[in-house]
């Protein structure tokens, strides 16, 4: 194995993101960073870049971002594990989740 | 990926505040009426104080256009019994309504008579408020004329109240109430900013408004005006006004903070921290109901999801099956019902003994799929899809796969740990006049500012009232000089925690809020407890809060929403000693006084602080006299749904 410099961090936050962007859709017009009634967001410095998810733990989850998005599917929403739903096939029974 | 770590290790460092820092800089802004919190209710006071002809300024701690517990949407206009197709005369409604112990009759008046109006005027602002695009053909309760779609919520039983064994009726021969309208709430807050622009109500967003000022500085006099920061720039903004309205949320989490998952450890948003009723206390306005406290039922990021019906089946309308299929007698407040939210005691004792006799088989589904095709899409796409933070579950759903007319939704009651009796939620507000003047001249309450606000469409129709009475007042008063002093006092106070770089962090001051309460002023209550609660409260505001420390503005708003949780936290228990006796509906167990609501203590108990001093009154349970001449009275000049450009 090569030898890899590692920084030492802190632990991440719980939930560690509340949603996940799509670079290659996002556009960095930063309405979400607008709707958001939290600030979960910051703009990032570089023009044009999803924003940087600075209050991850903050997200109530309200969905306003992901619904007021322009550019569907650039900001996908990400529940945290334990919050994922399930359901069931009604014929098959077969069970699902989130 | 641009979580801030992943932005840490690629530059190796972390990214610039981004923007500009302002502490040392302040605006003062001179307006008519002052609105503070633009949620449902604070949008709607300033559309109304602007039309009216008068300056209005809006201030709001995120962006208006879709801040509060309504931004996201809102499913259900909850009461409007003006409303043409309903069958219930709107002030023999509001009285029923108001007969609920500790209601606010004031404000029930006023929704029951000026919902319906708000309604028409949520709709020419563009609002969606009716099937236009008859998506809901055929749906029970739609009226094929008028386009609007009856709800089936309370019409024809309520939920029930604490101690009740009996669900509420109002027509007794079974004709449907019809009060309730199901709308396309999402649609609302962005027309809501929209509208405020359009009539030049100047807007500061992302501003946390911190006190209120009064005239000569003193506490119990004129308020004339607020201060606030900025919560991206720290920029300090004083506001002089004639009136001034709170239209802020309640408490939110004044028992319970989860640390991590901060963001929702109860259904309401972080930024719910009560600076409005806190503001109001600090000025001298007398608050009341502030002893009412309640089990959080719902919510939490320690639970699924807030709301019990979206991302789980136990709500209104979806029959609830067994894991083999088997019809639950859980009531579902659907047409076949039009039943209660929760079950009565004899039934949720009778299904949790079935599920241990092995009747019932868990978990238990909400079974959309058993519905016929237009009501299912009612409920999925309409009721739960418009509703507040509901929609982004829907369609997180649909996109996993999930597919209603298919599939049963797991329901996560009986599954998911109870709520322990510690984990509460309560408190009131300011009492207020016909006017919804508080007991302050010029300061003006509305919405969750209300003691015993109710629903959505409450907060629009109370919101609507207060700005028009607000501007009213402005005609009647001269101009007022700001106390330099007590600006300075202010100013000091907040930026208190930006002065220190290590120290105490926000969530662990709010998380020791949160536990002496769940020490102190819970389950079980008694002088003692209370007292101790004082001092542990005492002992983080000495000890702690002179450590609280805030790398930014945004941190500087969390480290004064603490000091607003404490406030909150100390004003519940000063309510709390007052009330030697214990109460039903306001789920009030005192160990010391274990008599439930004996005849001499059925009235409000009112606490403000005098001189600094906090001072104990109380006032009948129908305070505001009879409610139908009351409104009468005071709203000759009404002049119905909005005809004006």
């Amino acid at each position: 194995m090569t030898e890899e410099k590692i920084v030492a961090m802190p632990n991440v936050m719980t939930p560690n993101s509340p949603v996940v962007f799509n670079p290659d859709i996002c556009n960095g017009c930063n309405h979400c960073v607008e709707v958001c009634q939290i600030d979960v967001y910051i703009p990032h410095p570089e023009k044009g870049k999803p924003p940087i998810i600075l209050h991850p733990e903050e997200c109530w989850y309200c969905g306003c971002c992901v619904n007021d998005c322009p550019r569907p599917g650039a900001i996908k929403f990400n529940w945290p594990i334990q919050s994922r739903g399930y359901w069931k096939n009604k014929a098959t029974g077969e069970i699902h989740q989130i | 990926m641009t979580a801030w770590q992943d932005y840490f290790k690629e530059q190796g460092h972390a990214p610039d505040w981004p923007y500009p820092v302002r502490y040392d800089k302040e605006q003062e802004i001179d307006t008519d009426v002052l609105v503070i919190g633009g949620g449902i209710a604070g949008c709607w006071a300033a559309i109304n104080a602007a039309r009216q002809g008068v300056r209005v300024v809006l201030v709001e701690k995120g962006d208006t256009v879709r801040s509060g517990a309504g931004g996201p949407g809102c499913d259900h206009w909850c009461n409007a019994p003006a409303y043409p197709n309903s069958n219930v005369d709107p002030d023999e409604w509001a009285v029923h309504m108001a007969s609920r112990p500790y209601s606010n009759g004031i404000g029930i008046q006023i929704q029951c008579r000026e919902d319906f109006d708000t309604l028409l005027e949520m709709e020419q602002m563009g609002g969606k408020i009716r099937d236009t695009g008859d998506e809901y053909l055929g749906a029970e309760g739609r009226d094929d004329e008028t386009k609007f779609m009856n709800s089936p919520r309370y019409t024809r039983v309520h939920s029930y109240g604490l101690g009740d064994t009996q669900a509420s009726t109002f027509n007794k021969d079974g004709t449907l109430n019809n009060v309730v309208i199901r709308v396309w709430g999402t649609t609302f807050k962005p027309a809501l900013k929209r509208e405020c622009k359009r009539l030049g109500v100047e807007i500061y967003d992302r501003v946390m408004a911190t006190s209120l000022l009064t005239e000569n500085g003193l506490q119990g006099s004129r308020v004339i005006g607020a201060t606030g920061f900025n919560n991206r720039t720290g920029e300090f903004m004083i506001f002089k006004s004639k009136a001034t309205i709170i239209s802020t949320a309640g408490a939110g989490s004044i028992w319970l903070l989860n640390t991590e998952l901060c963001g929702y450890s109860n259904m309401m948003s972080r930024t719910i921290t009560g600076d409005g009723t806190v503001m109001a206390w600090r000025a001298g306005a007398a608050l009341t109901m502030m002893e009412r406290n309640g089990t959080i039922r719902i919510a939490t990021g320690h639970k699924h999801k807030w709301y019990s019906g979206a991302g789980d089946a136990s709500y209104e309308n979806v029959p609830i099956v067994d894991a083999n299929g088997k019809r639950v007698p859980y009531p579902i407040q659907g047409w076949e019902d039009a039943g209660a939210m929760v079950p009565s005691p004899e039934v949720e004792q009778a299904i949790r003994e079935g599920i241990r006799k092995g009747e019932y088989a868990l978990p238990f589904y909400g079974d959309f799929p058993a519905m016929p095709d237009v009501e299912r899409r009612a409920t999925w796409k309409l009721m739960l899809g418009e509703e507040s933070t509901t929609k982004i579950i829907m369609d997180t759903f649909n996109e996993a796969g999930y597919d209603e007319s298919r599939d049963l939704l797991q329901s996560y009651k009986y599954i998911e740990p109870e709520t322990p009796p510690q984990w509460r939620e309560g408190g009131g507000g300011p009492v207020v006049d016909w006017n919804l003047m508080t007991t302050l001249d010029g300061l003006y309450a509305a919405g969750m500012q209300m003691f015993s606000p109710e629903d959505h469409s409450y907060a629009a129709a109370t919101g609507r009232y207060a700005g028009r009475k607000a501007a009213a007042y402005t005609r009647e008063v001269g101009e007022s000089k700001i106390s330099r002093e007590q600006v300075e006092l202010e100013k000091a106070r907040v930026y208190a925690p930006v002065k220190r770089s290590s120290g105490v962090d926000w969530k662990e001051v709010h998380a020791g809020i949160a536990r002496a309460m769940q020490y102190y002023v819970s389950e079980y209550k008694d002088e003692n407890l209370f007292n101790m609660g004082l001092d542990a409260l005492k002992k983080i505001e000495e000890e702690s809060v002179p450590l609280l420390y805030a790398l930014d503005p945004h941190k500087l708003m969390r480290s004064i929403e603490d000091t607003s949780l404490l406030t909150y936290a100390q004003i519940i228990i000063h309510a709390s000693l007052a009330r030697k006796a214990s109460s039903m509906p306001l789920n009030f167990q005192r160990i010391d006084y274990p008599e439930i609501d004996p005849p001499e203590w059925r009235k409000f108990l009112t606490v403000k602080l005098e001189n600094g001093k906090v001072k104990t009154g109380e006032l009948p349970l129908d305070y505001w006299g009879n409610m139908k001449q009351h409104y009468e009275a005071r709203n000759k000049d009404y002049t119905g749904v909005y005809q004006g450009k």
